[in-house]
């Protein structure tokens, strides 16, 4: 299928242009984070300390990569399920977040909140981490280097393709899909 | 007569039942995840499909794993009775393969479920013993990824909830699971037995291929019926839609007690790792 390129971090015309359910590639700057990195974010904030990296205007995908092969920029790096992040989500839209990537359902708080917040939610494919390594240019730890595959990665990627599943006029692709009557026999 | 099995023959075994299911996807999934491709009506879970299908071969290519998460290690062995194994601890046979093969992978295993402090080496496997009669050990792994094991379910259903009561809470969890356990899904079901047997069976039903049915005839009919069921609710590859929700659904029964009906959903993704060798 064809990709609209995007480019990450996400300028405020990025995000007006997605729309739900539009398969698109991302080419940039993105950060890696997953559970303990965004429990220990959100503690930090908790406790009024700022956070390691600038999260204005950035992507953060949901991903805990395989340590890479001699000679790989990357081991296999594809998304995780977005709802554990659920918890932890709400207090980095207000820090400036644009844009989340995983797989699957977000609460219906998030799901308001990326509105309020003027966020989207992407999906990549899961189960095609070896092939979404390749998109990945670049990797490096940026914070909270022991939590080994669980850090603060910075991507730099190309084409990385991704589905746009909440946009900012509250589409929900997921939703649609479900209740589309097409695909049913 | 007594067969005797050394522990390291274990050992190397399991450790290279390892190290290639991480990067070859069971043949039987890909054939079938090649017919979906083939078949799928939704344009976007075509090209889902396609993606997931170049992944496997590029991953098996390489010699890489399919999916980031390289799971934890389920181990299922049945021992014949006559075997009797000499040079050491086959539970510990089976951490130090764990330990061998997980050296490059991901480390997914925390030591304790509320302190949360990782392993460092993807030890412990869970490991399943069965006792069977002869004198070969049948070991089966899986590698399991766990956003497919946390929508998993289990639910005590009463007698008069009968086979639409099963169908409907099976139907129920593929629904709720939805994109969140990676589809195109392998369904493994426990129908019968015990609390604890009754996961138990869900898992086995899962180590079984596909294309292999229930022998017995009418669960042969009801693994057919669910499959068109869960793939007519149009969740599709990743839940965004189309024929190919599920691959195959799997049932495995054992009886149960007068007052009960158990019933277990427990899923694989679209990178179901599993292998099996006989020794």
């Amino acid at each position: 299928m064809e990709r609209r390129v995007v480019q990450v971090p996400f300028d405020d015309e990025a995000v007006i242009s997605l729309r739900a359910g539009e398969m698109i590639a991302l080419t940039g700057l993105m950060y890696g984070a997953r559970d303990a990195a965004h429990k220990r974010m959100v503690e930090a904030l908790q406790r009024g300390e700022a956070l390691p990296v600038s999260l204005q205007g950035q992507v953060i995908y949901y991903v805990g990569p395989v340590p890479a092969k001699p000679g790989h920029v990357i081991g296999p790096a594809g998304p995780t399920t977005s709802g554990r992040m659920d918890p932890y989500t709400i207090p980095l839209l207000e820090r400036g977040v644009k844009g989340l990537i995983g797989k699957g359902y977000r609460s219906a708080e998030v799901k308001r909140s990326l509105v309020m917040h003027r966020a989207v939610y992407l999906a990549a494919i899961g189960g095609a981490a070896a092939l979404l390594a390749l998109c990945i240019k670049s990797s490096r730890v940026v914070a909270y280097a022991d939590l080994g595959t669980e850090a603060i990665h910075e991507f730099l990627v190309e084409d990385f393709p991704v589905i746009v599943i909440n946009d900012i006029y509250g589409g929900d692709a997921y939703e649609a899909a479900r209740t589309s009557g097409v695909v049913r026999r | 007569m007594m067969r005797e099995i050394p522990v390291l023959a274990i050992q190397e075994a399991l450790e290279t039942l390892l190290t290639e299911a991480v990067y070859r996807l069971p043949p039987d999934y890909l054939v079938a995840l090649v017919h979906a491709r083939d078949h799928e009506v939704s344009e976007l879970g075509r090209s889902i499909l396609t993606t997931l299908v170049d992944n496997a071969r590029y991953a098996e290519s390489e010699a890489i794993p399919t999916c980031q998460d390289t799971g934890m290690v389920i181990v299922h062995l049945a021992v014949g009775q006559e075997v009797h194994f000499i040079g050491g601890d086959v539970s510990q046979a089976a951490q130090d393969a764990v330990r061998q093969a997980y050296q490059g992978l991901r480390k997914s295993v925390v030591s304790d479920p509320l302190l949360r402090k990782n392993t460092g080496d993807n030890t412990p496997p869970i490991i399943h013993y069965e006792l069977v009669p002869g004198d070969q050990v049948r070991m089966t792994v899986l590698m399991k990824g766990f956003g497919a094991e946390m929508m998993s379910a289990l639910r005590m259903l009463t007698p008069a909830a009968g086979v639409e009561g099963v169908k409907k809470f099976v139907i129920d969890t593929v629904a709720a699971a939805g994109p969140n356990a990676c589809p195109p899904l392998i369904v493994g079901v426990g129908v019968g037995s015990s609390f604890d047997g009754v996961a138990l069976l869900a898992k086995k039903a899962l180590m079984r291929p596909i294309g292999q049915l229930n022998p017995l005839p009418h669960l042969a009919e009801l693994e057919a019926e669910l499959l068109s069921t869960i793939n007519d609710l149009g969740i599709g590859p990743q839940g965004l839609g189309g024929r190919f929700t599920a691959l195959a659904v799997h049932i495995e029964s054992y009886p149960t007690h007068i007052a009960a009906l158990p019933v277990a959903v427990n899923f694989n993704c679209s990178a179901p790792r599993r292998a099996t060798i006989v020794l």
